[in-house]
């Protein structure tokens, strides 16, 4: 829709459609994701949000039967284009996702797991690598006693929290964030919350979210989508206080959803 | 006509009455089996049992060297087994969803996983014993790791499968490659119910007999050389008891009380680990 309320853009999409097997669950997507913002994308079920944060590391070329048309650009290069390489990509965008996901090893092995990936680090430096994305994820206090304890045995907020780290440990540009606290209790997704408006210092920022006062409350910009399209898209004060769309607005007085 | 609730509670005690029925037949044969056992076998488990080779009829003797051929042909049947049954169920778990290969090949597991040991026995025979032109225990080993690998192969798929496919995602989005994603991530989180299948499939090939008739044989002396005709508990067991000598009849109650044990111990140990490691998840 109205792509022009930012001033600077890190993620451009154009014409983005999204295909699984013959069914289009994306129509013709054009937006702007603002540097260092919260982009949030809200909508019912089923209105394709997840599936268009999925475009943005090409999550969905896992799956035999996915795939998107149109352009995404990141930083003005194509990341749809068959030869952008996936893990310089997701080096850039990571993710965290629904449920936590810890990997089943130690919490430190959860973190340097993914840097490892990248870069060869001495054992000074991974200590500090995981410190600092421990910290950065607000975590370090809670776990700097136990680094070499499973991950998995940690709160699921504990767990979230863990991902965001080794998320960030990487030192992404881009953190997508699929309803990262929809499994989690309201304590632990205060924290995360309040975590995503310390993170957007340093990090481009996507969340979607089933909880539209989450939305209201983390995001500079929202998107609202419904069956595969982009209703409406702008100032996250605006979208809720004065939408241009009645369907929007129908959504988020609570009419409809 | 009855209120509901009493009608209930009369469906629920006919219910609960059937069931109790069906499991205590189930439970009578087993435990009946395991008397019969104890009672004949006990008597028997003598310590020369232990320390003493099979003994020509008449005078005494133990089940040493067959105890000793069973673990031998054993362990190398599952260390033959095991890393085939592990690779071959990681690539039908992880690599199965396109191409035809994978649907073939879980077919043709299927059909071996239900193949008669007999069968295997006399395939092993066939291509192997006929050409070296002897009984020896590598070709026990070979049989008894053919019995391994399916049953491998299946466990090893389906707990692959029970693997949460966002944990997979979860490494992918770090841009880990797919063998870092399998080796470091799934089979980690797969690895109890991958134990616990290997130890099923031991406790299985512990106690078959028909695919050693045909491969190891037997051998009444002590023997290391697995190239060699090699004694093993389940066909002792076979052929002492169907004699007509006392003495060697007590040696297979005996032999049949450590198979059955051991096989429990397997079962249980089994069971305890995949309790104790999925619910830590």
């Amino acid at each position: 829709m109205n792509a022009e309320n930012t001033s600077s853009p890190k993620i451009i999409v154009r014409d983005l459609s999204f295909y699984y097997g013959n069914f289009r669950a994306l129509k013709d997507i054009n937006l702007n994701i603002a540097e260092k913002m919260v982009t949030a994308f809200i909508g019912p079920s089923g209105c394709g949000k997840s599936t268009l944060l999925r475009t943005f590391n090409r999550m969905y070329q896992l799956y035999p039967k996915q795939r998107a048309t149109g352009e995404v650009l990141l930083d003005g290069e194509n990341i749809l284009d068959k030869k952008q390489d996936l893990n310089t990509l997701r080096a850039k965008v990571g993710m965290v996702f629904q449920k936590p996901t810890p990997f089943p090893m130690s919490i430190y092995d959860n973190i340097s797991f993914g840097v490892k990936l990248y870069e060869s680090l001495s054992r000074h430096d991974m200590d500090e690598r995981v410190e600092w994305a421990l910290r950065k994820a607000a975590l370090w206090t809670e776990v700097k006693d136990k680094l070499k304890q499973s991950g998995t045995g940690l709160s699921g907020g504990q767990q979230q929290r863990l991902c965001i780290a080794r998320a960030i440990a990487v030192k992404p540009q881009v953190l997508l964030l699929d309803e990262p606290t929809s499994a989690l209790d309201p304590i632990s997704t205060a924290h995360i919350e309040k975590l995503i408006d310390e993170l957007k210092e340093d990090f481009t920022i996507v969340i979607v979210t089933h909880n539209m006062q989450q939305a209201a409350r983390v995001s500079d910009y929202t998107a609202y989508m419904y069956l595969g399209d982009l209703i409406e898209f702008g100032d996250t004060s605006v979208v809720f206080t004065n939408p241009k769309r009645k369907e929007t607005e129908d959504y988020i007085t609570g009419r409809f959803g | 006509m009855l209120n509901l609730y009493t009608r209930r509670r009369i469906v629920n005690a006919i219910g609960l009455a059937v069931s109790v029925l069906a499991m205590a037949f189930g439970l009578f044969w087993l435990c009946w089996i395991l008397w019969t056992l104890l009672k004949h076998g006990l008597p028997a488990l003598a310590p020369v049992v232990f320390t003493q080779m099979t003994p020509p009829p008449g005078s005494d003797g133990g089940l040493l060297n067959a105890i000793a051929g069973s673990l031998a042909m054993t362990l190398v049947g599952t260390l033959i087994g095991t890393p085939i049954g592990i690779l071959a169920g990681t690539y039908l778990a992880e690599f199965g969803q396109r191409g035809w290969l994978a649907p073939i090949t879980r077919f043709i597991n299927d059909v071996l996983l239900s193949a008669p040991s007999i069968v295997i026995g006399l395939f092993v025979y066939e291509v192997y014993v006929v050409h070296v032109k002897h009984f020896s225990g590598w070709a026990g080993a070979l049989a008894l790791a053919i019995i391994v690998i399916p049953i491998v192969i299946r466990t090893t798929e389906n707990m692959l499968r029970l693997v949460p496919s966002t944990l997979r995602e979860a490494a992918a989005a770090l841009g880990a490659p797919q063998w870092k994603i399998i080796n470091f991530v799934t089979l980690r989180a797969a690895r109890a119910g991958i134990i616990t299948g290997v130890m099923l499939a031991i406790a299985r090939i512990s106690g078959e007999t028909a695919p050693l008739l045909f491969t190891a044989l037997n051998n009444q002396f002590w023997s290391s050389n697995m190239d060699q005709p090699m004694a093993n508990l389940p066909v002792v067991i076979f052929q002492f008891a169907m004699s007509p000598y006392e003495d060697w009849q007590k040696l297979a109650w005996a032999g049949a009380l450590l198979i059955t044990f051991s096989v429990l111990t397997l079962n249980i140990l089994a069971r305890v680990l995949f309790r104790q490691k999925t619910a830590s998840h």
